[in-house]
This record gives C-alpha cells, sequence and structure tokens, in this order.
C-alpha cells in the first residue's frame, strides 16, 4: 500500500555543498565495505517510485527546498542516519514514518545515494514475471530451492528472501553462489561413529551438538562425540548462472526473488 | 554435462549415502488414532483422542523414581504465564512460548531446530495474559491458534507459514488460546473472549487449505434450539437487563476437546455467560455457556449437550478436558466421559446419549445442594455477605486431568476450601470492553467461626504467586484427588499448602506426576498418593506436565516459570 504523504520532506536537509560534505557523501570515503550495486540502486529506483515520488517527485525536487538529486543530506550523512530519517520520518514537517523491508531500504538508500548520476533510461528493469518463469523453468531453481511450500529442501527455502536479502547481494549470489553463502548454509558432511553418512544443512550448533536438515528436509540432531568426520564446505552445491542467463534474465530473475515476502 | 543432470546426479548420489537418524514420518489421522500405540510419542495435547493423559511408557518406576535427574531445559525468551503442552513426533518436541511463537526442539537434548514468530495484531484485547496452550499436528503441518484470532498452519520442518486463516475480530474480544485438535482432516479449535462479551463458537477448518467448514455457536441465535434459555426480559424490570444478551452471551472455549471415532463426536467445553455475574441482566438457563456439548465429527452438529452450570453468575467456566473412557459403573460397562467442573462437582455422563450418571462434589460446594432426578443442580445462593464455595477460580479449572487404565481412578487437581464473595454490578455490552459486571472479594474466615471474614487478610492470588506465602492454608488448600469415578469418592487425598495450577500425567508404572504454585514437581503413587519423589523447579508450575521418550530412554517434561525442564534416568 502506498503511504500517503504530504508535501513532507524525505530529506529536509539540503545544506552547501562544500568539498568536505561531497567527500563524506562518497560511500568509498564513508567506510563501506564495498560500492553501491547496480541491482540495489536500481531496485531503488523502484522503491522510491512506489514509496516517494508521490510527494518528492520522479525527479526528487517535487518538495520546495527539497532536492534529493542534490545529493546533499544534511542530517543524513551515513547510510544509518538515512535509514533512520526514512523508517521515523520527519512528523513535524509532514514526512511519515516508513515501514520497508531491509532488501527495500538497501535498495532505497542505495539509490538516493547515487541519484544524482544513476540514469534510469539505462536501467536494465527485471521483470518478476519472466523471472519466475526462469525460475521455474531454465534456472531449475525449485529442484534444490523452496518457495511457498513448493519446491525440493535440499538449499535453504526462499519464501521471504526479497525481504530479507537486497538486490544487490541476490545478483551476486546467481553470479557467484559461494561468495554470497551465509555461512549458516554452508553445505556440511557428516559420518557418525557407526557409518552414518548425513550431508546437509545446519540449522544450529553449539559446542557439543549440531542440529541440521537433511536433503529432505529432516530436522537431526547429532552430538559431536559420536561424530568420525565432520566437515564444512565453503563451497556452495549452487552453480553460477553468470553464463547461463544474460544479464536481463538475471535481472528478471532477481525481481522476482525481490517479489518473496513471505507470510 | 548439463546443469538438470548434474544436479539429478548429485542428489541421486547423496540419497544413496544418507541415513536417517530420526525415523521422522508423517502423523496420518490413523496415527492419531491409535496415539497410544506409540507411547514414544505425545501427538495431542491430551495425549490421545482420549485425553486421559495415560503414558503406556514405564520405564521410570515408583523403585527408580528417585534415580531421576536433569536432563535438559529451554528457556522461554517471554517472561508470563506459560501454559503451553508440547506434542512429541518421532523425537522431535514442538510447542508454542508466548505470545504466539512456536520452537522445534531435539526431544533428546532440548536444542532448537527453528523458531517461528507470529506478528499479532495490536488491536488486542485478552483477559488474562498472552496464553497459549499448544499445537495440534497432521501429516507434516503444525496447528497454532493465536491471539489476534487466527489459526496458522505451518511446515513441521522448516517452520514456516502455509496457510493463516482469520477466524475472528480480535479488536471485538476474540482470541485462541486453545490448543487445536484434528479429527480426520479437520482442524477444530474454540475462541475465546468470555470477559468481553463475545459469542462464542467451536469451529472446523479444512487441514490443507484453511477453508472453514462448519461453525457451531455456543450460543444460539433466534429461531436455533436452545435459544429459548435466553429469556425474554420482564415487562418492568427494576434491574437492568439486556433483551438481545444472547449477542454478546460469551461461551468462550479456550480448552481443547476430546473425540470419540466410534460414535464420531467429538466433545467440548463451554465456558461462562456473559456478563460473568451481572446474571439478571440475562433471564435464563443460558445454554450453551458453562456446558459440554458433543457435535457430530464432519459437520458441528450438536448431539448433545449437558448444562453443568446452568444461568452461572460464579464464572464457573466447564472448559475442563472432557475424559472419556468406558468404565464399570454400578454392574455395567458405560461409554463414560468424566469431568472435574470448576463448580467443584465430578460428574460421570453417558457420552453416547448424555445422560447424566452420576454428578458429586469433590471440594467445598455450597452454591447448591443436590441434584434433582435429571441431573440438573439445585441452586443455593448464598445471602448477600456470605461466601460462597467454591471461589472463583473454581474447584478445578483449565489444566487437565488424567485417568489411569490399570487403576480406574481419576486425578484431579484441586482447589479446596475457598470461599468468595460474588457481587453483581449491572453493565451495557461496549465492544471489545471488559464485560464481566461485578466486583469480588476473597473470604478468608476467622478460626472457628467460617462465616465471618478476616478483613484484608491476605488471600490466595489470581494468577501468579510471589516467594512468601503469607496467606497459608487458612484461604483455602490445593490437593491432587483420586476419584473413583463409580462413586464420586476420592480414594485418595494428596494435600498442598498452596494451590495447584497443574496438570497431571499418569503411567502405565503407576505413577502420577503433576506440579503446583508451590514450585514442585510431585512424583506420587498413583494407588495410594504417596510421595515417591520431588523437585524444586523454583517457580510456579502452570502447565501440564507430560511424558515422551527418543531412542528407547523416557523423559518427564514440566513447565515452571520460564523454563522447560526435563527429566530422565540416568
Amino acid at each position: 500500500m502506498r503511504i500517503p504523504c504530504s508535501p513532507g520532506i524525505l530529506l529536509m536537509i539540503v545544506c552547501a555543498g562544500s568539498p568536505v560534505l561531497l567527500a563524506r557523501q562518497n560511500p568509498t570515503l564513508q567506510g563501506h565495505p564495498e560500492d553501491y550495486v547496480r541491482a540495489d540502486i536500481e531496485y531503488g529506483a523502484r522503491v522510491f517510485t512506489e514509496q516517494c515520488a508521490a510527494c518528492h517527485g520522479e525527479t526528487g525536487d517535487g518538495v520546495a527546498g527539497v532536492n534529493l538529486r542534490s545529493g546533499k543530506f544534511k542530517n543524513a550523512v551515513t547510510d544509518p542516519q538515512l535509514r533512520t530519517v526514512i523508517t521515523t520520518g520527519f512528523p513535524a514537517a509532514g514526512m511519515p514514518a516508513f515501514t520497508l523491508t531491509p532488501s527495500e531500504l538497501t535498495g532505497l538508500i542505495a539509490y538516493l545515494r547515487n541519484m544524482n548520476t544513476f540514469d534510469r533510461g539505462s536501467s536494465m528493469a527485471g521483470d518478476s514475471t519472466r523471472g519466475r518463469t526462469i525460475f521455474d523453468g531454465k534456472g531449475a531453481c525449485l529442484s534444490c530451492h523452496r518457495v511457498n511450500n513448493v519446491g525440493s529442501r535440499k538449499a535453504p527455502d526462499l519464501s521471504d528472501i526479497g525481504a530479507n536479502r537486497s538486490a544487490g547481494s541476490l545478483e551476486r549470489s546467481l553470479r557467484d553462489p559461494s561468495r554470497q553463502m551465509f555461512p549458516i548454509n554452508r553445505p556440511v558432511h557428516i559420518v557418525t561413529r557407526d557409518g552414518k553418512v548425513i550431508n546437509g544443512r545446519r540449522l544450529n550448533e553449539d559446542t557439543f551438538t549440531i542440529q541440521l536438515a537433511d536433503e529432505e528436509g529432516r530436522l537431526i540432531s547429532v552430538s559431536r562425540a559420536d561424530l568420525r568426520e565432520y566437515r564444512v564446505s565453503t563451497t556452495s552445491t549452487m552453480p553460477s548462472y553468470e553464463k547461463e542467463l544474460s544479464a536481463q534474465e538475471l535481472a528478471d530473475v532477481v525481481s522476482f526473488l525481490l517479489s518473496l515476502k513471505g507470510q | 554435462m548439463s546443469r538438470r543432470r548434474a544436479c539429478a546426479l548429485f542428489v541421486l548420489a547423496v540419497a544413496l549415502l544418507s541415513y536417517r537418524l530420526h525415523a521422522q514420518s508423517i502423523v496420518t489421522y490413523d496415527r492419531l488414532l491409535n496415539a497410544a500405540k506409540e507411547p514414544q510419542n505425545w501427538l495431542t495435547y491430551g495425549g490421545d483422542y482420549s485425553s486421559r493423559r495415560f503414558s503406556p511408557l514405564t520405564q521410570i518406576t515408583p523403585a527408580n523414581v528417585k534415580s531421576l535427574g536433569l536432563a535438559w531445559m529451554y528457556q522461554s525468551p517471554i517472561a508470563g504465564s506459560w501454559q503451553a503442552t508440547p506434542i512429541v513426533v518421532d523425537g522431535i518436541m514442538y510447542l508454542t512460548q508466548r505470545p504466539n511463537e512456536v520452537v522445534a526442539l531435539d526431544a533428546a537434548t532440548g536444542r532448537a531446530f527453528w523458531v517461528y514468530r507470529h506478528q499479532n495484531s495490536p488491536d488486542l484485547v485478552v483477559c488474562c495474559g498472552s496464553n497459549n496452550r499448544g499445537l495440534a499436528i497432521l501429516g507434516e503441518t503444525l496447528f497454532m491458534g493465536t491471539l489476534d484470532a487466527h489459526l496458522v498452519a505451518l511446515d513441521a520442518r522448516s517452520g514456516r507459514p502455509i496457510w493463516k486463516t482469520a477466524v475472528a475480530e480480535s479488536g471485538s474480544g476474540y482470541s485462541i488460546t486453545v490448543s487445536p485438535l484434528v479429527v480426520k482432516d479437520k482442524v477444530i479449535i474454540g475462541v475465546g473472549g468470555g470477559e468481553y462479551g463475545i459469542r462464542g463458537f467451536i469451529a472446523a477448518f479444512d487441514a490443507r487449505t484453511g477453508k472453514e467448514a462448519w461453525r457451531f455457536y455456543t450460543v444460539p441465535a433466534p429461531g436455533e434450539p436452545g435459544h429459548e434459555t435466553w429469556e425474554a426480559c420482564p415487562p418492568k424490570s427494576e434491574t437492568y437487563c439486556d433483551p438481545e444478551a444472547w449477542k454478546h452471551g460469551g461461551g468462550s472455549v479456550w480448552v481443547t476437546g476430546s473425540y470419540d471415532p466410534d460414535l464420531n463426536l467429538t466433545y467440548w467445553g463451554t465456558g461462562n455467560v456473559g456478563p460473568d455475574y451481572a446474571h439478571e441482566q440475562r433471564p435464563g438457563d443460558n445454554l450453551y455457556t458453562a456446558s459440554v456439548v458433543a457435535l457430530d465429527g464432519d459437520t458441528g452438529k450438536l448431539k448433545w449437550h449437558y448444562q453443568f452450570t446452568p444461568h452461572d453468575r460464579y464464572d464457573y467456566d466447564s472448559v475442563q478436558v472432557p475424559v472419556l473412557a468406558d468404565i464399570n459403573f454400578r454392574g455395567a460397562l458405560v461409554k463414560a466421559l468424566m469431568w472435574a467442573n470448576r463448580n467443584g462437582n465430578f460428574y460421570v455422563l453417558d457420552r453416547a446419549t448424555g445422560k447424566f450418571l452420576l454428578g458429586k462434589p469433590f471440594v467445598r460446594v455450597n452454591w447448591m445442594s443436590g441434584f434433582d432426578a435429571s441431573g440438573r443442580p439445585i441452586q443455593t445462593p448464598q445471602p448477600a455477605g456470605m461466601p460462597t464455595y467454591p471461589a472463583i477460580q473454581g474447584g478445578s479449572n483449565w489444566y487437565s486431568p488424567s485417568f489411569s487404565t490399570r487403576t480406574q481412578l481419576m486425578y484431579v487437581s484441586a482447589w479446596d476450601e475457598q470461599g468468595q464473595l460474588f457481587g453483581a454490578s449491572p453493565l451495557e455490552y461496549q465492544e471489545g470492553r471488559n464485560f464481566t459486571g461485578g466486583v469480588n472479594q476473597p473470604f478468608v474466615p476467622m478460626a472457628g467461626e467460617p462465616t465471618k471474614a478476616i478483613p484484608g487478610a491476605p488471600a490466595i492470588q489470581g494468577l501468579i504467586r510471589g516467594p512468601i506465602n503469607n496467606w497459608t492454608d487458612a484461604a483455602g488448600h490445593g490437593a491432587v484427588l483420586a476419584i473413583d469415578p463409580s462413586t464420586g469418592e476420592a480414594k485418595w487425598k494428596f494435600n498442598m499448602i498452596d494451590v495447584t495450577d497443574s496438570g497431571i500425567v499418569t503411567t502405565a508404572s503407576d505413577l502420577l506426576i503433576t506440579g503446583g504454585r508451590e514450585g514442585y514437581l510431585h512424583i506420587l503413587d498413583a494407588r495410594n498418593g504417596s510421595l515417591l519423589w520431588k523437585a524444586n523447579l523454583g517457580a510456579q508450575v502452570r502447565q501440564n506436565p507430560m511424558t515422551y521418550a527418543v531412542n528407547g530412554k523416557q523423559y518427564v517434561a514440566v513447565i515452571a516459570g520460564l523454563s522447560l525442564t526435563v527429566f530422565a534416568l540416568p
């Protein structure tokens, strides 16, 4: 649902463009681990259109005295500050607090940080319907993953992946699965002292025990003292789709994944 | 090699190598029907459809019980009364924690596999805390009712939601705290909210889709059988009388019913009438409140009913668990339904017909003096200023009793010798507002003068107790009673200083496992009530202890305070 807005101000706080502030706005100089990812910026552009453009305008200058494209935010120098502005709003100025998923917030911040240079015309907008077709068909993703109670239980359930992972993270996962794999999802291989072999994913772990789901999703708890072998692989069993899918197809799949918000 | 083929070969290779440590299999309806044949598991709220809470497990015995020790503990992250009974399926324990979270644990170690958190609506209106009493399972799907009156289906392997169905309006006072009951392919629940003027109902939902299959209102509408018991107001009533009292007549359902597959009848107890105490504004017996209703397992049609407390004015919810057993009763084998009611009477009914067979007080009772030939209580309201027995929390309440097929005795957690001064204050219904209509006072009698109270004397607390007992047994006391259902007489009684909100489980090795507000877990000899073993858990038990087994080892599980504590032999 679109959140009603007033002539309120998403980022009221326009300031003079001193070289220092411009430099501080640079995410790299801010100490961010990496630059903003194009997929996040593109997703953020869509979130902006849905949530912000009604007041701020598509070009970001719809509120008098506020120009989001200037890239100069007096009260939101860092990304956490910008996140706070979005999620708490400026009630006195008429801007409501926005409830967004982590992936939407990541995208919106990436877009706002790059609004002044990002060319929406060059954006490769993903289509979630096409992405679903690829997900179900060419990508054969359901042979390992599960979405809304359909598909295999071998790999993580993706029913709410769109609420929890950013567009950039999802795109990177498709291109280079092992680098993006969360440690909890690393494949484990277990051989018990009596020779039983279990392959699966960790759900929980402590000093003495491991709880995991095997390839069929069955819940298994083992004592470390009962294990002959316990291996955690840092290599994902998921193949890279870097060369398997075109850039447009990757964008489509990312778009579909971002639509999975869970119940 | 194509990607699809490579993936298929990988899966095949894994399948050839994999082993199962736990034989987790789906819980079919047939398994639910024969739950007693799986003593290692606990598949329903009451253990099986009879709700006897009788376990065939025998590893722990009167001879070795003193060797029990701590197996593991699990702490709830959320404070408050934790009333859930876990279910255990093939080595996995599923239980709810406040307010509407579900956790899957390794039943042998207590380590968690997954946690599901339901986000309740902010417009909740609940009378007595964020309670939830547990889950039901069918296939690989778990079912939970929520405080905001939803029914949620979860994937038992992952804890992910499969469907959610809005059952009623939480802002109007409806909630679901009851553990659901699965019958065939349907999930049956009832709604809470008896203190908010709801119109109670029991409803069944398709287990696969969540679509409502049938609904039985515990307060009949005009034209329906039973509505005549919501009598018209007198033409010139001197006090407030509500001409449409039935619309907010209560009859909540907040404890799980039972099921007889041979009769295809499911039995449910109903809660207090609304308003609880201002009874003059709702003339009549007020069916089907404070009753047991026997419903067709497929359609929800009413087969019979019995009202324990007609025109209730004491908040005597009849939400106790119906206990089903075939017993020898005065020389004949009877399909019995046994019930230790909040109103202080123990009942035996013929569960095929609803015929009243026996009613007898199991604690001090003065709101009635006996029964007429039809089984209707002869009510004796006390004069103003005189205490009524039992008090507002009743002779027993929502926590479960147990019936041992070995001893043929019904075991009941009881509150005895606790009196109450009931006061009525008429009030008009307002949606979502408290609708009890009275202020009540505890009654602590003077020594040797049972009709005179000691003003201001500490009395038994309503829901919680602190570490100091300054009310003592003079204000009433708790007990475990072993009742012979053929006579209604207690075979033995285990007295406690404080009262108890703990249910009971019995075993085929004649153990009786229970707790109380003092914080003890007691294990008694079910044959004679002698104390075999106890453990101080440090917080009151407000839940039904249960027992199960994993890999041949028997465990006893009990919740006290924020801790689920599990015991086993070395």
